[in-house]
């Protein structure tokens, strides 16, 4: 590609480049169209399925076939339905594979790219209608969603910055700087009603603002992809399949605060988010979308990646901006604000969002702000230029959620705000896994609370998630069904916080310590109901003195789980018992009349605690069994208890 | 360290690890130099496996930084590890949607048949090292372990014994 030096240049390169998209971008579907796009998946979890091997297979059967004119295979990122990984679809066909193996490539192309013949076996079955389908819009995952964040995610070469381009890339960066100001882009951003996304929800645009209005030489924009919430994995898959978004977000960014320098702070746990985002750049700077004068404008702006260490209260800005300058972790008490002097990277004004919120600014300025603010259920108070003023209620644009835990569509879905968790659970999430009851849905990950079946139709916005306990947090919904126990869970989060804490304050790095261990009394029996007042009593005291949002929210997990599901608590601490039959030290193994002697659970345990004879019921030793559960889960006649 | 202690491999090790450094162009007098420490420490681990002592206050001399100083940042971070590593690194991911799968039954159906804990130390062979591991997004496939990189989905228990007997045959 030419090295693009001004907006004209860009709109050559958008034309140049257009036809790549030609096939994936169109109104009519043809199976017998000759030439083919094959889109793979190319995101961590459909790597990890051997995607990439199914992808060599498939470059060198249609090699074999003399078909590499007419046929390419794209790797894209990741298309969100992790569950049915790894996903093939294929171009203009319209035609969508899922649990694609290395060894279906064979039939893909001698029956699908040859013969023009649909693959059945590879075909999702819609749970409602139990019928194969091949239109992915057909599907109920993704009928209710509505893809900005991940717009190109699925569609796109993450690894070619011309396909980017051929998506109309770029060209937001290039309305920002020939027909805006960088107070219109400022006003634009505040008008859309975004919200940071990392899951504080605090105006993007205000941010912007305070930034903007800071004045000095030196100034810093930076991408928090330090996605620390176990369960969480939109901003990977962003970074892994649309990173030039960032990019040009960030860009975007920079010139509406006047920052010159951009950093993307990203875990070291993402290795391939790492390469494809390097290489991104890397890209950008060849052709001259980053660097000095950009487009012929007097604006430079670049961007180097910072790399984490693995400390989840480096998500907290400050923390982070700690972490960029090579040292501990730790969070510093605002103000001052990042944004102020003295307060951020190197003492410099500095703006961090995060890798969600970026990815929606560059459809933001391409379509408007007021296109953005009517997706969604956001109620704003406008002045009379029609300029924002403050929030009424809800909030505009979509969330990207990362559905996981008992549920049987995992992956990743985006949907406007207002959804009802109804909506995400049992229309897109297809339901329960194993025909399980649902009990809860935790959000907010590690900081967050649950959502139990009254709230159910709860619409999900900022406020109206706090208004019940719990909070949007960066996405992450862990669905939870009869089978999992809410103060193991509870006690699960709290081990987490307690590696997590950084130690600085003592409310959290002693406080969390002493949560654990009652939780962990109560899991194990030895507690009394004086124990969850005591426990009560310190969650609040932390949640009032810590000093940073990991210590203030690190409670939440367990108030929340008290206030609604009390009487598993009660449970533990009097009657011993766990309800939902988890926590081990409380049942013991037994095996029924219903056993027929076929040995099975004797062979399936790893530690030789079943005995019996063949045909007769056999009998778990006590003392040697560990509570694998390998013998209920092999069991053909479902004879082994938990009593 | 007195370099004529060091063994051939160490020797070419830390000479890695200085064309790297030197590659960064640091500059002593810069108070931002510290900025770069946890990518060489990074490199660092990469380079070595581990993070002794010695190769802490090598890092601490070139980046002219005190060895507290970089000793505060290795213990603060889960990613940098003091302790030698088994040849083959079995994480088994403990993140939210791989424990509600069960990702804990498989932590310790490994420790049980390796005989070793979890971040501690590796086998007597010198083969395997346990660690958890929070998350590698890989959450459609929980529960989920990673072995040197390579992610495996869906495990149980038993295929979990499995996947380490095909590496303990490897050797």
């Amino acid at each position: 590609m030419n090295k693009i030096t001004s907006q004209q240049d860009l709109l050559a390169a958008f034309n140049a480049s257009k036809n790549a998209l030609a096939l994936r971008c169109v109104s009519e579907h043809d199976i017998n169209s000759k030439k083919k796009d094959i889109l793979c998946c190319g995101g961590t979890g459909c790597h990890a399925s051997n995607s990439n091997v199914m992808m060599d297979n498939l470059r060198q059967l249609i090699k074999e076939h003399g078909l590499e004119n007419d046929v390419r295979v794209v790797q894209t990122g990741c298309f969100g339905f992790c569950a049915q990984g790894p996903i093939v679809k294929i171009m203009p066909d319209n035609v969508f594979y899922v649990q694609v193996q290395p060894e279906d490539a064979k039939d893909i192309v001698e029956q699908h790219i040859v013969n023009h013949q649909l693959v059945e076996r590879l075909l999702y079955v819609e749970p409602m209608i139990k019928e194969r389908i091949h239109d992915y819009a057909k599907m109920s995952f993704y009928a209710k969603q509505e893809r900005i964040a991940l717009r190109n995610c699925g569609l796109l070469d993450p690894e070619d910055i011309s396909e980017y381009i051929a998506a109309e890339g770029y060209q937001a960066l290039a309305k920002c700087l020939f027909d805006m100001k960088p107070a219109d882009v400022v006003q634009e951003v505040l008008n859309s009603g975004i919200c940071g996304r990392g899951g504080a929800g605090f105006p993007t645009g205000m941010k912007w603002k305070i930034a903007a209005g800071v004045q000095a030489d030196e100034k810093y924009i930076v991408c928090n992809a330090d996605e620390g919430d176990p369960g969480a994995f939109m901003d990977r898959s962003i970074m892994e399949g649309d990173p030039n978004s960032i990019i040009e977000a960030m860009a975007i960014g920079g010139y509406a605060i006047g920052a010159q320098h951009g950093l993307v702070y990203i875990r070291a746990e993402y290795p391939l988010a790492v390469n494809r985002l390097q290489l991104a750049i890397n890209q950008a700077r060849e052709v001259g979308l980053l660097g000095k004068n950009i487009m012929g404008t007097n604006f430079s702006f670049d961007i180097d990646i910072k790399l984490g260490a693995g400390a989840f209260v480096c998500g907290e800005e400050t923390a982070l901006i700690h972490s960029m300058e090579g040292m501990r972790g730790e969070p510093t008490t605002k103000p001052p604000f990042p944004a102020n002097i003295g307060g951020g990277y190197w003492g410099c004004s500095t703006n961090v969002n995060n890798v969600e919120t970026y990815a929606s600014i560059p459809v933001i300025i391409r379509k408007g702000a007021k296109w953005y603010a009517k997706i969604g259920n956001w109620k704003p108070e406008l002045d009379e230029n029609g300029n924002f003023v403050k929030t009424i209620s809800g909030n505009a644009g979509t969330k990207v959620f990362a559905l996981a835990g008992q549920i049987n569509n995992v992956g990743l879905v985006e949907v406007p705000m207002g959804t009802t968790l109804r909506e995400i659970i049992y229309d897109i999430g297809g339901g329960i896994a194993g025909g399980r009851e649902f009990k809860a849905v935790q959000t907010g990950g590690p900081s967050g609370g649950c959502i139990t079946k009254e709230n159910l139709d709860t619409p999900i916005d900022y406020g109206s998630l706090a208004k019940i306990g719990s909070m949007m947090g960066s996405g992450g919904m862990i669905v939870l069904s009869d089978k999992d126990c809410m103060p193991a869970m509870a006690k699960f989060y709290l081990g987490f916080t307690k590696d997590e804490s950084c130690g600085k304050c003592t409310p959290c790095r002693i406080g969390t310590r002493r949560m654990l261990e009652m939780l962990e009394k109560i899991c194990d029996g030895t507690a009394t109901e004086e124990t969850l007042v005591e426990l009560e009593k310190l969650a609040n005291t932390i949640r009032d003195t810590a000093l940073c949002g990991l210590g203030q929210t690190a409670p939440n997990p367990i108030l929340s789980t008290l206030r609604y599901f009390k009487d598993e608590y009660i449970a533990h601490v009097r009657d011993k018992k766990c309800p939902a039959g988890t926590c081990s030290k409380l049942y013991t193994l037994k095996i029924t009349d219903a056993c027929k002697g076929c040995t099975k659970c004797a062979r399936n345990c790893p530690v030789g605690a079943i005995t019996g004879e063949k045909k007769q019921k056999h009998v778990i030793d006590v003392n040697k069994c560990i509570k694998c559960g390998a013998c209920i889960d092999g069991c053909p006649f479902k004879a082994i208890v938990k009593e | 360290m007195c370099e004529c202690k060091l063994s051939e491999g160490a020797k070419a090790k830390f000479a890695e690890l200085d064309a790297f450094i030197d590659g960064l162009g640091i500059n002593a007098k810069d108070d931002r130099r510290r900025g770069y420490l946890i990518q060489v420490l990074h490199k660092a681990q990469d380079i070595f496996g581990y993070l002794p002592r010695e190769v802490q206050k090598h890092v601490a001399d070139k980046l002219v930084l005190t060895e507290a100083q970089v000793s505060g940042v290795v213990s603060f971070y889960n990613y940098f590890t003091t302790d030698p590593k088994g040849k083959y690194c079995v994480n088994v991911c403990l993140g939210t949607a791989c424990y509600v799968k069960g990702s804990e039954k498989v932590l310790s159906e490994i420790e049980r048949v390796l005989g070793v804990k979890a971040d501690t130390v590796p086998t007597a062979d010198g083969l395997f090292s346990i660690s958890a591991l929070r998350c590698v997004g890989a959450c459609g496939l929980a529960p989920v372990m990673v072995v040197n990189g390579k992610v495996y989905g869906k495990v149980t228990p038993a295929k979990a014994v499995e996947i380490i007997n095909e590496y303990k045959a490897k050797g």
